[in-house]
């Protein structure tokens, strides 16, 4: 038995095996981070990456082809595409991040609360759920913007109605797979509050599939948003968001194809990304799922 | 069998009158006087209480969604703000364009999207595999209207070879063909993403079966197994993708309606916002999502004729 099973040699010291989430995160994940940090990077640092002031037209420069002056060619108006993205970069990014974070601090409480009461209140809760979902996400936030007006707060909370009930229903089928489990009942038999026994003890197990399925609505939300920015219930002009871009380059698409496709390849980006971290997360959290994606 | 559509359909009724009170809360309820938006802000007190009064607006809250319950369940969805045409008259003259656009993307979507994720599933972690789900993620994360431009500006605008107006009206079958073609392709793209990713699933699954093994072991070629054997199991994943995005695909047809300027519910949506015909965009959300709530109902019901083994219960 001389097998140096203990031997560590120096350089292998620091080759501890990796453990925990970020270590089952694929390459495509990580691509995927990458984008979303580079977006997020240019959207704090807009200010300092913008060579022009957005909003500044100048009717001399219209729809001038990308080089030294406008690095991505400037718009009908004359103004700079890249500070624009910039920009406009930070809208569709709020969006996605506002909506998503409301729709899940609403609906998983929903959800969860009707898986662990059940009976009547499940029902109620879930019917009043399914008839949402039974609206098409783009057409419910077309209602509810043209309703409200289109205002951020207002397109925020038009996304997040939409989305909501996914949430409701992932966090009750975590709550009613854990519920009958023997913690639940050593909490109960303890004593501890309703409340207290979900959001104490029960959230955390079904916390990871909740982060997964809010990466992937995020994509959904930024998709939303461009589209209704698209229809023309964005943010008002001449604010510059994402989907009202692609809206001026369509507007414009025989005089230069360079002003709707920047802002389409930045929408297909940021929502590639975002669906790229879903895939990576659902297969890091659940590997039975891996081949799923 | 028999109780089974009986309580489905009674299912689906529900939801229905649920998604009309919805609808009339939404419309109701949210802050914002439809009368006063109809107008605008510089109009007269009493034009605004004229308008109010015409709509029923005035009438108790209960009174109104009785009226309007009543008056939808009897498929009148009142009369255009602009045009005073009854509402379902309008709808029903463009439905069917819409009808058709989704019927056709959805069956290109299928016909691209099976086998393209059958060949990635027989040739997991290989190049086809890999290719066919770079595909699929860039067609989940593209937004209708980029995948409608983006054909658009390489097929119509730079090589010419489809009209950049799709009208809808053709004489002959090959123009019909021709002004189809890149509105039906642009949304069957994204269709095909979601059908290719879980028919690869399924069939990774169905692959990894003992029964599978045992058709490969009798001698079975692997076109045999793979048709056969492997795609009938992976139908019932399939129908429930295409039942769950049939609905994204409905709505996504506004935007490329939109692109392509073709008639439809796109364009009237559009036409009811830009005129501000609230009793219009209320008809028409109800009638999307009715056709989701059919679309569901659908899918509910072929489960049983694909896959003998589901019990209708």
């Amino acid at each position: 038995m001389s097998a140096p099973v203990t031997e560590v040699r120096p350089n292998e010291k620091l080759k501890r095996p990796r453990s925990g989430l970020l270590a089952r995160l694929n390459m495509s994940t990580w691509i995927g981070l990458g984008i979303l940090t580079a977006l997020v990077l240019s959207a704090t640092f807009a200010p300092l990456l913008a060579t022009h002031d957005p909003l500044q037209q100048s009717l001399m420069d219209q729809l001038v082809p990308p080089g030294a002056k406008f690095l991505l060619g400037s718009d009908d108006l004359g103004r700079d595409i890249w500070s624009r993205l910039l920009y406009g970069a930070r809208y569709s990014l709020a969006i996605g991040f506002l909506s998503i974070a409301s729709a899940m601090a609403v609906g998983t409480p929903i959800g969860m609360v009707a898986g662990y009461l059940g009976g009547r209140t499940d029902i109620v809760c879930m019917q009043v759920m399914d008839v949402i979902l039974a609206f098409p996400t783009l057409i419910l936030g077309l209602a509810l913007v043209a309703l409200m007006g289109a205002t951020l707060p207002n397109i925020v909370i038009a996304i997040a109605f939409g989305s909501m009930p996914s949430f409701a229903r992932i966090a009750r089928a975590g709550v009613i797979a854990q519920r009958d489990r023997e913690y639940v009942k050593a909490c109960q038999t303890m004593g501890f509050s309703g409340p207290r026994i979900l959001f104490r003890h029960i959230m955390p197990s079904i916390l990871p599939e909740l982060m997964v399925i809010s990466t992937l609505w995020m994509a959904t939300a930024v998709r939303t948003e461009a589209s209704l920015a698209f229809i023309g219930l964005g943010i008002a002009a001449p604010t510059p968001t994402w989907g009202g871009m692609v809206r001026d380059g369509f507007d414009n698409i025989l005089g230069s194809f360079n002003l709707a496709i920047m802002p389409s390849l930045a929408i297909l980006l940021l929502v590639l990304a975002f669906n790229l971290i879903g895939d990576g997360l659902r297969d890091a959290v659940d590997p039975r799922l891996k081949d799923a994606s | 069998m028999f109780s089974f559509v009986t309580k489905r359909l009674a299912f689906a009724v529900l939801t229905l009158i649920l998604v009309l009170t919805l609808v009339f809360l939404i419309i109701r309820i949210l802050p914002g006087d439809p009368a006063l938006m109809i107008l605008g802000d510089q109009a007269s007190a009493a034009s605004i209480a004229a308008l109010r009064e015409r709509l029923g607006l005035d009438l108790p809250l209960y009174v109104q969604y009785g009226q309007f319950l009543q008056g939808a369940i009897q498929g009148d969805l009142g009369n255009s703000m602009v045009t005073a045409r009854p509402v379902a008259e309008e709808i029903l003259a463009v439905l069917p364009y819409t009808i058709e656009l989704t019927v056709a993307a959805l069956t290109l979507g299928v016909v691209l999207g099976v086998p393209a994720g059958m060949l990635a599933a027989v040739h997991r972690n290989r190049l086809p595999d890999y290719l066919v789900r770079c595909v699929s993620l860039i067609g989940l994360s593209v937004p209708a209207f980029v995948a409608a431009i983006g054909l658009l500006m390489l097929f119509a605008i730079h090589w010419r070879w489809f009209p950049v107006i799709s009208a809808g009206t053709g004489d002959t079958l090959f123009d019909r063909f021709r002004q189809m073609a890149l509105p039906t392709l642009a949304l069957a793209l994204i269709m095909m993403a979601y059908i290719t990713r879980v028919t690869r699933s399924a069939m990774l699954e169905v692959l990894s079966q003992d029964y599978v093994r045992t058709a490969r072991a009798k001698g079975a070629s692997q076109a045999t197994v793979v048709w056969k054997h492997a795609l009938g199991n992976c139908m019932i994943p399939i129908t429930t993708v295409v039942g769950l995005y049939l609905g994204i695909l409905i709505g996504n047809s506004v935007l490329t309606e939109i692109v392509f300027s073709r008639p439809g519910l796109g364009k009237l949506i559009l036409s009811a916002l830009a005129q501000r015909d609230y009793t219009l965009l209320q008809g028409m959300i109800v009638v999307y999502t009715m056709m989701v709530i059919v679309v569901n109902l659908v899918t509910d019901l072929t489960y049983g004729l694909l896959d003998p083994r589901v019990q209708y219960k």
